[in-house]
């Protein structure tokens, strides 16, 4: 290694694997001194799913863009049954819009609920530290903040500080092996330490139970089951092997039990751990734009004013203006590849709306086993989505600010809420601590909306409509020669949408551009950083040998980078070349 | 940090020998009144009480197996990964990120050498090395790498075992399974798109505690969970018998939970524990909550010929199937379930019709030569 190379080596911070997150992420950030000058995001692992989508039968298309991914599972083939239904002009019935949107809702609960305790606490919580903790104190701590809820007592933390406590004596740490332990950016006492290792096994024991919902009305989780024209569980008070009354006593229970953990233990605990870290609220913006679609129609997703939230993009933190979102306008959203691993045939400057979308494999990037990314040319399997040639925040940051704009009642009352407690202005909102309050706060909200949806479901049943299928367009026969459509939704990382072009009833081409890479994509063709890039700008690392801070941040997101990277080339050709160099 | 330690590092810090170890061990058979060939065995179960490393590494995936692994109820993934295992790496659940990460894994490599077990999630793109990387090494160098001092390999999750839907037509990165590289190991194949939860954490559990491998089929996977087809374990088949179908969603046939055959169910070809573990607890599978299986534990399922497409058209009509099937009685199911593999991979590759001839065969050996 010559001098000139140690020395820009050690500029560069880079962390890969980031771990706790979905999928494949690396982060190198270019220091001046302990302060992060610029970061680089990079998705690292491509597969091509829209391509092999391609001359496949449409109605097929929600289980291959399922595995898009697997954390935020579902939600891919929502996008994609809608995209088939919005080309078709095919309409479902009531029944099988309520049980979507009870899929959906339960989704964002489970997966806000598994981001805060698995993948998120471990960057504010201290797993030694628990050691030390006093269990009296942790029980009236643990009182103090949850009144209601039962394992709280001296008893049940003292057993868990010795379970704990053999699990690291034994010198065999698995998965908390080589975390930053002890780091002085750790702030909270052993006893708030030791009560949210608790209830990081307490919510695995949870999201087990809760998930049945979706095994109830998708047959198994991960990875339920949809149908095109509505949902393949049929409806039958008087049958055994339908949804009946003992389905539905479940789907309450399944309810009652997943607030009861959000409003006890989730909520609480996040106020809590907030409060300690009240100086996140000051950094990890970034780019202070902000992009929602809408979602949870009550009257098909023809009629946006039926949504529970709302469409709309807020521009430079201004919250008194929502701008609306049109989908399909050529030159509205785009994809761009300046800094990724594809090619346009058009030229690597230009952006594509996704009904045009293009996209050639040519890594360029530097022959593994590498160390160091060449940032100046292409650096990412992301691509850069645009809005207007903006860089957009996508998430509940995003939605909780729409809805909060756009007088939506509950969430001004929770946001309110939130800031008095801890004392912090409403520009706190936009921050690393921003963003994960929102997503407490918002899964307080879509999980109150799923009673009252499961209440709407009995009315109907009651009312004698039992129908969850539409079976007058499922014929290809009858579809039109050519079809394009685009089904949109909000996934719980953020405004997701799948665009789909049908030409004699199989698919001519597909994209999807998703949550994480609006968040997590790369440098544009006019050098704009992305909003993990942005919103890392300017962060002190105390130790740039353990960057936890750039973890913080990172997470905060809710990354998911499998979701992120993606492929779609009209002209298959083109991809079969590369290949074979 | 005190270090919990093993009887046989107890004894080593106290000065004691090897042969003093032994000798120990010895005194301890004839107590138990076991004869001297145990004590070998008694030594080893002494000095591996420290919990087996296990090495997670995930490559082209979706994190759906992952996601299936904390869904285990049975045993549960606490119990798991805090009781009876100690998980090194795994990027889904680990504290430590980067470099740290890295380091966490080369450790446990190193001081289980050997012993460890590989679990692998994702297929590995051979197109170029770039496609998937991680720390900068591609997944092909990290596998080969890390299965080298592997004891033994779960692939869990299609991809992982058969190349799963990177590999789907046309497997635009050039993906494989963790069995198209590795071939000196012994490698079990824990397939679905996901694996149903209590099987990842059965195959691990077993090994645990019988300290071998479970009885694998001609694919690598454990008989005791894919030793079945679904259609012969399926709470509807009696209504394939009778020629009860489903001819549409939703439609009376459906809602009173008769034969989904027609709708596409590829369950006479999937070889899985669906109908019979079920999933998340037992509390449904797809088939019960209406929508025909996939097929997800098979290879190339993705290219079987389209989810709602009647794995088996005879030319005439489903219903002469049941017809003879009404005729027959069970001789049908066991018609079915005796089509040998080659037939039933062609079957799903070129997505070719099955005739009633095809149903009605019931000896594998006779079968075998008729195609010949």
């Amino acid at each position: 290694m010559d001098h000139r190379e140690k020395v820009i080596m050690s500029e560069r911070v880079v962390v890969d694997p980031i771990t706790r997150i979905e999928g494949h992420l690396r982060v190198e950030a270019q220091m001046n001194g302990n302060t992060i000058e610029q970061a680089y995001s990079s998705g690292t692992m491509v597969r091509g799913i829209e391509l092999i989508m391609q001359g496949r039968d449409p109605r097929d298309a929600w289980a291959f863009a399922q595995r898009i991914c697997g954390v935020c599972t579902l939600v891919h083939g929502i996008a994609s049954v809608r995209a088939v239904e919005d080309a078709l002009d095919y309409k479902i019935p009531k029944n099988a819009e309520i049980i979507r949107n009870l899929m959906v809702a339960s989704q964002y609960v489970h997966d806000h609920v598994m981001h805060f305790y698995h993948l998120h606490a471990l960057d504010w919580v201290d797993v030694v530290s628990a050691l030390s903790a006093d269990p009296k104190a942790t029980s009236e701590l643990a009182q103090s903040v949850s009144p209601h809820w039962p394992k709280s007592s001296p008893g049940y933390f003292s057993d868990m500080r010795k379970k704990l406590k053999g699990f690291v004596e034994g010198g065999q740490l698995g998965i908390f092996a080589k975390g930053y332990w002890g780091h002085p950016a750790y702030k909270l006492p052993p006893e708030a330490n030791l009560m949210a290792v608790s209830h990081y096994l307490e919510a695995l024991t949870w999201q087990r139970n809760v998930v049945k919902l979706h095994t109830i009305f998708g047959g198994k989780n991960p990875h339920p089951n949809f149908l095109v024209g509505g949902v393949p569980c049929p409806i039958d008070l008087n049958s055994d092997s339908a949804i009946n009354m003992k389905r539905l006593s479940q789907v309450q229970d399944i309810i009652t039990e997943m607030m009861t953990f959000v409003e006890q233990v989730y909520i609480p605990d996040t106020l809590t751990i907030a409060s300690y870290y009240k100086e996140w609220g000051k950094q990890g913006e970034g780019v202070g734009n902000f992009l929602c679609y809408g979602d949870f129609p009550s009257n098909g997703m023809g009629d946006s004013s039926s949504f529970m939230i709302p469409g709309g993009v807020i521009l430079n933190r201004d919250l008194t203006k929502v701008h609306p979102v049109d989908m399909s306008k050529q030159d509205e959203i785009q994809e761009f590849v300046a800094h990724s691993w594809y090619d346009y045939e058009g030229g690597k400057e230009k952006g594509l709306h996704p009904y045009d979308g293009e996209t050639n494999l040519n890594y360029t990037g530097p022959k593994p086993p590498y160390k160091q990314l060449d940032v100046d040319e292409s650096y990412s399997w992301m691509k850069s989505p645009r809005w207007n040639g903006q860089v957009m925040e996508t998430g509940p940051l995003a939605r909780v600010l729409n809805l909060y704009a756009q007088g939506h009642e509950q969430t001004q009352e929770l946001v309110n809420m939130t800031l008095k407690h801890l004392d912090l202005p409403v520009e706190a909102l936009f921050s690393t601590l921003g963003r994960t309050a929102a997503r407490t706060l918002e899964t307080k909200i879509i999980g109150d909306a799923m009673q009252g949806w499961l209440n709407d479901l009995i009315i109907n049943i009651k009312a004698g409509d039992t129908k969850t299928f539409n079976e007058t367009q499922w014929d290809p026969s009858q579809w039109p020669s050519e079809a394009r459509g685009v089904g949109y939704m909000e996934a719980p990382r953020g405004a997701l949408a799948h665009w789909i072009v049908i030409k004699d009833s199989i698919i001519d081409n597909y994209q999807a551009v998703v949550p994480s890479t609006w968040n997590a994509g790369p440098r544009d063709a006019k050098g704009q950083a992305g909003p993990y890039e942005a919103a890392l700008e300017g962060t002190d690392l105390h130790d740039p040998k353990q960057p936890i801070e750039i973890l913080r941040t990172i997470h905060s997101f809710d990354p998911c980078i499998a979701c992120a990277v993606h492929l779609t080339d009209p002209d298959g050709e083109e991809i079969m070349k590369v290949k074979v160099v | 940090m005190s270090h919990d330690e093993t009887l046989k590092e107890s004894l080593t810090r106290n000065g004691v020998s090897r042969r003093g170890f032994l000798k120990f061990c010895a005194t301890a058979a004839s107590i138990m009144a076991l004869p001297p060939s145990m004590v070998p065995a008694i030594a080893a179960a002494l000095e591996s009480a420290r919990r087996p490393s296990v090495i997670w590494l995930s490559f082209q995936e979706c994190t759906g197996c992952a996601e299936s692994l904390t869904r285990s109820h049975s045993p549960t993934v606490e119990g798991l990964i805090f009781d009876a295992i100690s998980l090194d790496y795994q990027h889904t659940l680990q504290a430590a990120a980067g470099d740290a990460a890295e380091e966490a894994r080369e450790e446990a490599m190193k001081e289980n050498w050997g012993k460890y077990i590989l679990v692998v999630d994702g297929s590995i793109p051979l197109g170029n090395p770039g496609y998937s990387t991680i720390a900068g090494i591609s997944n092909l160098d990290m596998l080969k790498e890390t299965a080298k001092g592997a004891a033994a390999i779960v692939a869990v999750g299609t991809c992982a075992t058969f190349g799963g839907i990177p590999k789907a037509n046309p497997n635009p990165t050039g993906a494989v399974s963790v069995s198209d590289i590795i071939k000196d190991k012994p490698i079990v194949n824990v397939s679905g798109c996901p694996p149903i939860p209590v099987v990842i954490t059965g195959v691990l559990a077993h090994f645990l505690t019988f300290g071998t491998i479970p009885e694998l089929d001609e694919l690598g996977r454990p008989k005791v969970f894919y030793g079945n087809n679904i259609h012969d374990r399926c709470y509807r088949r009696p209504f394939y018998e009778r020629g009860e179908f489903a001819e549409t969603f939703d439609d009376e046939g459906a809602k009173k939970g008769w034969c989904l055959f027609k709708l596409g169910c590829k369950g006479p070809i999937t070889y899985n524990a669906c109908a019979t573990a079920k999933w998340n607890e037992g509390t449904s599978f797809p088939i019960e909550s209406g929508h025909g299986c996939l097929g997800c534990s098979e290879p190339n399922f993705w290219d079987m010929g389209g989810f709602y497409k009647a794995l088996s058209q005879p030319a005439v009509d489903v219903s002469q199937t049941a017809a003879y099937a009404l005729g027959a009685g069970a001789v049908a199911g066991l018609g079915i379930a005796a089509l040998n593999r080659k037939k039933k991979a062609d079957v799903a590759t070129d997505h070719q019709t099955v005739t009633i001839h095809d149903l009605r065969r019931n000896d594998p050996s006779k079968t075998e030569a008729e195609d010949s």
